[in-house]
């Protein structure tokens, strides 16, 4: 994504600027110009990425839990969506996008105030850039609900979220593609002049703010009763694979639709985006049979998730080849990291969103430095930048990204402990949320 | 009257009914359940991480039958569900003190 500033000024030179303008080519200035594929295309990424949400990973989430669960996480998703929706509209979009300073946009667009149908964001309607990056703000905390699953209190996930909209997506999506600090690395030396951290469609931004969020938030609420050897399974994996298949297609509105064009480098971002899931898709399996003899639907489905945020940060950058190499990494790394997680650090991040989103983001965002060059396929880094300056570039902003997630999560998240309270009582973790949050039964069998 | 309860194998459910139907059995009713005798749970792995189950899902059926007929049903069902492995079930014969039609208020071995 671009943040594209303009200053168009009118002034004693109109009459000369009007006769120039009859002379350059009418292409100078497409960027002021409506362009009705580009504003076709982003249109439909737009319902492509919400239907991530609603219904991709709600379902996606809801086979893996037990059956008295299903329908609180269900709840939590679909309650996301529009809570995140309306904070998106007073603030969250005016704090991400809406100019201000290199840290917080501010909120001289709250409410899409001055905001006409004319108005332009690049030559797309600017309501339409303002909905196709709510349902980003849609799905980055709906990520999170895979960390506090059969445990957490309704209240506090409306809470949290909305907090955490505020005070962490939005800053961090204004400092990476609002045109904030980390748009623009020249800060950190000179061999930095030109250098925006490289996050095409939210490996940061999306993937690891979710994943840190959600580590600190299962270190907090802590483990599910039973956890870890008394667990229940997934109570029906068929609508897992069903999630991840939603998940996958809508994948193409999120990282082609980053493209903001209907062009070559939509297309691009498509087709590695889906290389790097079916990759990582077998090698996940091939794991599988290697280590358990079976190859598994709970694990191809998860490796598709693995493949898919792992490329997210890269898909505008690297190649198909490099796509191939994404998939392997992520299948290996994403796999393996489940289990640090769960076993070696004993947090209980139920649905793995750390090992998966989180190391999965990061690693794309990482391997970018060097997939993005055209000696690897990519489509070539900035003029003056070595991968190895981009590899600094690209961790800095990692760190600070992580940093600023960790302490402003876990803060929040204290705030909602003392308003609302975190987790549900003993019994009604057992009897299931279903029934004692929601007052509904998911199967009348 | 007899009332036999017989816990099988669910893929046995079809022949077995198939063959009571053959001897003269009109009626019986099934239920899924679950259960461990000597064969025990297994072990599923998702993500990574095992869960032991440690019921196995089986089907029970229920027949009334009048004395004459008990012997066979009890036959019948161990023939048909039989497979020579662990697993394969039990049959419980109970005693019946009474049956009654709904319907028509036969009692006796005329409500079977």
């Amino acid at each position: 994504m671009h943040y594209i500033s303009r200053n168009l000024r009118a002034g004693s030179f109109l009459t000369l600027l009007v006769s120039l303008i009859s002379i350059i080519p009418s292409d100078a200035f497409a960027a002021d110009k409506l362009s009705e594929g580009n504003t076709a295309w982003i249109i439909t990424a737009t319902a492509l990425v919400l239907f991530m949400t609603m219904p991709g990973l709600a379902l996606f989430y809801g086979g893996l839990v037990r059956s008295k669960n299903v329908l609180s996480v269900l709840m939590q998703c679909f309650a996301i969506c529009c809570v995140a929706s309306i904070v998106w509209l007073v603030a969250g979009y005016s704090i991400a996008f809406g100019g201000g300073n290199a840290w917080w946009g501010g909120l001289s667009k709250a409410f899409l105030a001055g905001i006409t149908t004319e108005t332009l964001s690049g030559d797309i309607p600017e309501n339409v850039f303002f909905m196709f990056q709510m349902t980003f703000a849609i799905i980055t905390p709906g990520l999170i609900v895979g960390a506090y699953v059969e445990r957490i209190k309704f209240g506090a996930v409306v809470l949290f979220s909305t907090l955490w909209l505020i005070f962490v997506y939005a800053p961090s999506t204004h400092w990476i593609w609002g045109g904030g600090f980390l748009a623009d690395l020249s800060w950190l030396g000179a061999s930095f002049k030109g250098y925006a951290t490289m996050d095409f469609a939210g490996g940061l931004v999306v993937h690891a703010n979710a994943a840190v969020a959600a580590l600190v938030i299962a270190k907090v609420l802590g483990s599910r009763k039973g956890f870890p050897n008394e667990l229940r399974p997934p109570h029906n994996p068929g609508l897992v694979m069903i999630g991840a298949a939603m998940l996958w297609v809508g994948w193409y509105g999120f990282n082609a639709g980053s493209a903001l064009a209907a062009n070559g480098s939509a297309g691009m971002a498509m087709t590695v985006t889906h290389i790097s899931a079916a990759t990582a898709c077998l090698t996940w399996i091939i794991i599988e049979y290697v280590k358990f003899g079976k190859p598994s639907l709970v694990g191809i489905a998860t490796g598709a998730i693995a493949g898919l945020a792992t490329i997210t940060p890269a898909s505008g950058f690297v190649g198909p080849v490099g796509a191939l190499v994404y998939g392997v990494a992520s299948g290996v790394i994403c796999f393996y990291m489940i289990n640090v997680v769960k076993s070696k650090w004993n947090i209980d991040d139920s649905l793995d969103v750390f090992a998966v989103h989180g190391v999965g983001g990061m690693l794309g965002i990482l391997l970018a430095a060097f997939f993005a060059d055209t000696s690897l396929g990519g489509n070539g880094l900035p003029e003056g930048i070595t991968m190895g300056t981009a590899f600094v570039g690209q961790l800095v902003a990692t760190i600070i990204t992580v940093v600023w997630a960790g302490i402003a999560s876990y803060i929040l998240l204290k705030i909602t402990q003392a308003v609302i309270g975190l987790r549900v009582s003993a019994d009604d973790e057992i009897e299931g949320l279903d029934i004692t949050s929601h007052g509904e039964r998911s199967y009348d069998l | 009257m007899k009332y036999i309860i017989a816990i099988i194998k669910p893929s046995k459910l079809d022949t077995v009914r198939e063959a009571l139907m053959g001897i003269g059995v009109e009626g019986l009713t099934t239920s899924e359940v679950s259960g461990f005798g000597r064969q025990k749970g297994h072990t599923e792995i998702y993500r990574g991480a095992e869960y032991a189950i440690s019921f196995v899902p089986k089907t029970k059926i229920e027949i009334a039958v009048g004395d004459d007929l008990a012997d066979r049903v009890v036959e019948t069902i161990r023939t048909e569900a039989g497979s020579d492995n662990i697993g394969d079930g039990k049959i419980f014969v109970y005693e019946l003190a009474d049956a009654i039609r709904i319907r028509t208020g036969e009692r006796g071995e005329e409500a079977l």
